[in-house]
């Protein structure tokens, strides 16, 4: 546990990716190959099941602080993560410990789950009198289940790769399935990550899919693509789909559907699973619900992602479509390094000969010029996609979000805008931990007798700078009405022009309309707070929306 | 009896010896507890500070009509006893106890219990109410040794150096630097100071405080030795031309708020060091208790949480709202805006203008 937690430190601590893979080479090569698989389980991402409810976490803490409950939520709004207020509030360790990772996740940790409240007390009482503020943190995370580290999977795998002497993108194909929970690392996992490339790399791949190709937004304006791209022929156009990312992989007579989360959704999406493609076959394409011949709101399609188990009923109502736009293995062949004009030829006689309404093809736009090309996206909104994607067709499919073999770029359309309110806000979390980051959006409404007021309609946190979160932070101290716990209510004076991806209908929302990706564009000083959009604005949008 | 100690407009006042504690608006009289600018200000017509304060009191405020008294020393204005006591914050700090009608009153000032040996040590003394701060009054506020904290340091400067990188560390002017220089190991390479430290160092020094040697950088003609140094600088002369000089740099800041992630990661810092000049929460419990005072009245920080913490435990705990700098400054004043002059800034909670990578 020391050694992991002083590479977490090391990594925290730095924003440079030399250090940072350093200190991941260093790590790797120095610890014992049981903590090391489970040091890779984390850092790419890997989410174990929480161990110990966050509220008993939390009593236990307070019983050994021996404060009270108001004065642990006072700090907790202080500090902004649970875990580290539990470890800080804490009084000093008495003892130490030199036990690694492997064997506190499997001896101490493990345990834990479901086990008796009062069991459960006295072993945290132990741990935590065994280890330092940092090492507590971090197991506070690795017993919550929310450990995050700000270390991209593409750096451990080149951090792996430097360690194996083996091609980073062969570390990356090996982890695949690594985080699903499927089964739990092992120095044996360990030693098979890092080994030499070997004959049977694909005969050992059984189920698990391709690491992704990711695309890179493309943020010029049109007249400039000819410049920056080139010729239109040399890139194949397709829309953008509003679903989700994900693999169908058929192998040894089964099927598996994978998301880009490299979570297993077969089960979710039962209707895919079926669809029979050919033995030794990946297709890459994105998940839609479709109705009436086109691709319906994100929203039908998160109704059918919260549920485990999917009834008929459902499956009828909101039928999904896998929408095929790449073909990553054929006939038991990794085709990834061949070049997109050629992998698009095989995907539409696979699609052909599969011939199931289940799998859809992704039409190839065709224009004969950037402009041309620029109009078709017009007509984006309508057909319910958010934009486009341009793809190089002499391009290979790449390993992430990376440019080397060839480039996807995502071509978004412009957000819809509103000009709204702040009217409440909140302390943030984390490097944002008691400044007021997260706030409440409201648009004018007129009621039945004339009178104004303010709805609102959406939070959003992202967007501005640190120098601007400043300033509005002190506006927000100054302009406070009332204070609710973390959350303070503002004398209106802001207006923010807010962006969002999409708006539809919900019962749920106050304002009748919940809006999707919803961040600040900037801060509207121009603007005074009795000229913000209105909710008839807002509402007009959902027409042009679908 | 009615309190001998209220707050006006003009700051904490002493109502039978009609003098200021701390004002924060000129006044005709004011005991002043220590230099740091939101404490003493100028405009006042007579100062009353302690003897070991004089100087860096003169050096930040000009000739100002100054009765400097030793450290425990009474004089009497208007039937109110006043002597001077260590608070342990800064060199010539004091707590100031006020004694009338057999009723003591003891306004800390700004304090530190631990002693670092570049100012005379905290030292309890017995009232019936004690006006506190609370700058760090929250029980995840514990602060190593500082013994540790300067074996960090010393650790990351000579790592620095033996990777040829300048070790940039900001910290305040007045207080923290000279405890940085008096605390760290000056055999490691050579120690280079901001000028708006200098002066300060000066006035240390004259008051017997023992620093290392250190050097202005424009003093420094071989630029190789850069390399090797630790950097003392205001936060200020970050993303300076005055900072960019040393290249490479790593740097650090020196602060109680450093001890929270959050905070740490919004200084966009490679390291941030655990140092304050004030108590941490056992500190401040430590304190309350040892002055036997029934009755606590707290100021600047986290006023309510310590307020309904005194409570619980069965003292008479109120608030008095002051204009020091302090967490709940943030409220008056735009936050990330620096302060005109740096060295003028004491602990102030850390808001980055920077954005981080």
């Amino acid at each position: 546990m020391r050694e992991f937690g002083r590479l977490y430190a090391e990594l925290d601590a730095t924003t440079s990716t030399n250090r940072k893979l350093e200190a991941l080479t260093s790590y790797f090569r120095s610890a014992p190959a049981a903590d090391a698989a489970w040091a890779v389980y984390f850092l790419a991402g890997g989410k174990p099941r929480q161990a110990v409810p966050t509220k008993l976490l939390r009593a236990s803490a307070v019983a050994l602080a021996a404060i009270d409950d108001w004065l642990f939520d006072a700090c907790y709004q202080a500090v902004g993560d649970l875990a580290e207020t539990i470890a800080l509030i804490l009084p000093p360790p008495r003892h130490t410990s030199d036990l690694g990772l492997a064997r506190w996740m499997h001896e101490r940790i493990a345990p834990l789950r479901g086990a008796d409240p009062a069991v459960v007390h006295a072993a945290l009482a132990g741990f935590w009198d065994e280890l330092a503020a940092g090492e507590r943190f971090l197991l506070v995370k690795l017993i919550g289940g929310g450990f995050r580290v700000g270390v991209s999977k593409l750096l451990v795998t080149r951090a792996l790769g430097t360690l194996a002497e083996v091609d980073s993108k062969l570390i990356a194909q090996r982890l695949m399935g690594w985080t699903d929970g499927g089964s739990l690392p092992t120095a044996a996992h360990f030693a098979r990550l890092t080994s030499p490339k070997s004959e049977d790399e694909h005969a050992q791949r059984g189920g698990q899919p391709y690491p992704f190709f990711l695309a890179h937004p493309l943020q010029v304006a049109p007249e400039k693509f000819g410049e920056v791209l080139g010729d239109i022929g040399h890139w194949q156009a397709e829309w953008k789909y509003d679903g989700i990312r994900a693999q169908l992989v058929r192998r040894d007579g089964q099927c598996w559907l994978w998301s880009r989360g490299e979570e297993l959704i077969t089960e979710r999406f039962p209707e895919l699973a079926t669809i029979t493609l050919p033995e030794g076959c990946v297709i890459d394409g994105e998940v839609l619900i479709w109705k009436d011949a086109a691709p319906a709101s994100f929203a039908d399609l998160q109704k059918r992602i919260g549920r485990k188990t999917i009834s008929a009923k459902l499956q009828a109502e909101l039928p999904a479509v896998l929408m095929a736009y790449d073909l990553l293995e054929y006939e038991g062949k990794d085709l990834r390094t061949t070049p997109q004009a050629m992998r698009r030829q095989l995907l539409e006689q696979v699609v052909a000969a599969t011939s199931c309404e289940r799998l859809q093809l992704a039409p190839v736009l065709l224009a004969a010029s950037w402009d041309a090309l620029a109009t078709l996206r017009e007509s984006a909104r309508q057909l319910g996609v958010e934009g486009m994607m341009l793809k190089s067709v002499e391009g290979g499919y790449g390993v992430g979000r990376t440019r080397d073999v060839g480039t996807w770029w995502k071509w978004k359309l412009d957000p819809y805008t509103v000009d709204a309110v702040l009217i409440y806000a909140q302390v943030g979390h984390g490097r944002r931990a008691s400044l007021y980051t997260d706030y409440t959006f409201a648009v004018w409404d007129t009621d039945a007798d004339g009178v104004r007021r303010l709805v609102p309609f959406t939070k959003a946190y992202s967007g501005l700078t640190d120098i601007e979160i400043s300033r509005i932070d002190a506006i927000i101290r100054k302009t406070t009405i009332e204070k609710f716990g973390p959350v303070r209510s503002v004398k209106p004076s802001l207006v923010f022009e807010i962006g969002f991806e999409g708006i539809a209908l919900s019962a749920r929302h106050k304002a009748g309309v919940a809006v999707r990706f919803p961040r600040m564009l900037r801060i509207r000083d121009d603007k005074p707070v009795d000229q913000a959009d209105t909710l008839d604005t807002l509402k007009g949008l959902l027409a042009g929306s679908v | 009896m009615s309190d001998l100690v209220v707050v006006r407009k003009q700051g904490l006042y002493c109502v039978p010896g009609q003098f200021y504690i701390d004002p924060w608006r000129p006044v005709e009289r004011a005991v002043i507890t220590h230099a740091h600018a939101d404490h003493a200000r100028g405009g006042h017509a007579h100062y009353l500070a302690a003897a070991a304060g004089a100087g860096i009191l003169r050096a930040r405020l000009g000739a100002i009509p100054l009765d400097a008294i030793p450290y425990g020393e009474t004089v009497t204005h208007n039937g109110v006893r006043i002597s001077l006591h260590p608070a342990g914050h800064v060199l010539g700090s004091a707590q100031v106890r006020l004694e009338y009608g057999g009723e003591v009153w003891v306004a800390s000032g700004d304090y530190k219990v631990e002693e670092d040996g570049t100012c005379a040590p905290f030292e309890p003394v017995r009232c019936n109410t004690f006006i506190t701060e609370s700058t760090f009054g929250m029980p995840i506020y514990r602060w190593q040794a500082q013994a540790a904290i300067y074996a960090e340091i010393n650790d990351w400067w000579r790592s620095n150096a033996a990777q040829g990188r300048a070790s940039v560390l900001y910290c305040y002017s007045f207080g923290k630097a000279q405890r940085i220089l008096h605390g760290v190991d000056a055999s490691i390479g050579p120690i280079i100071c901001h000028s708006a430290a200098e002066p300060l160092n000066k006035v240390y020094r004259e008051a017997g405080v023992a620093l290392p040697e250190t050097l202005l950088v424009t003093a420094v003609s071989d630029k190789a030795l850069l390399k090797q140094a630790l950097v003392i600088a205001p936060p200020s002369a970050g993303n300076t031309p005055w900072i960019k000089r040393f290249g490479d740099y790593s740097d650090a800041f020196a602060s109680g708020w450093m001890l929270v992630r959050g905070a740490r990661r919004r200084r966009g810092v490679d390291r941030g060091f655990v140092l304050s000049d004030h108590a941490d929460w056992p500190g401040l419990m430590q304190a309350i208790d040892a002055s036997g005072a029934e009755r606590v009245i707290v100021t600047h920080g986290q006023v309510p949480i310590m307020v309904r913490w005194l409570q619980q435990k069965g003292l008479e705990a109120g608030a008095f709202e002051t204009e020091y700098g302090t967490e709940e400054a943030r409220d008056e004043a735009p936050p990330g805006t620096a302060p005109a002059n740096p060295a003028a800034d004491d602990e102030q909670p850390v808001i980055a203008t920077n954005t981080d990578a």
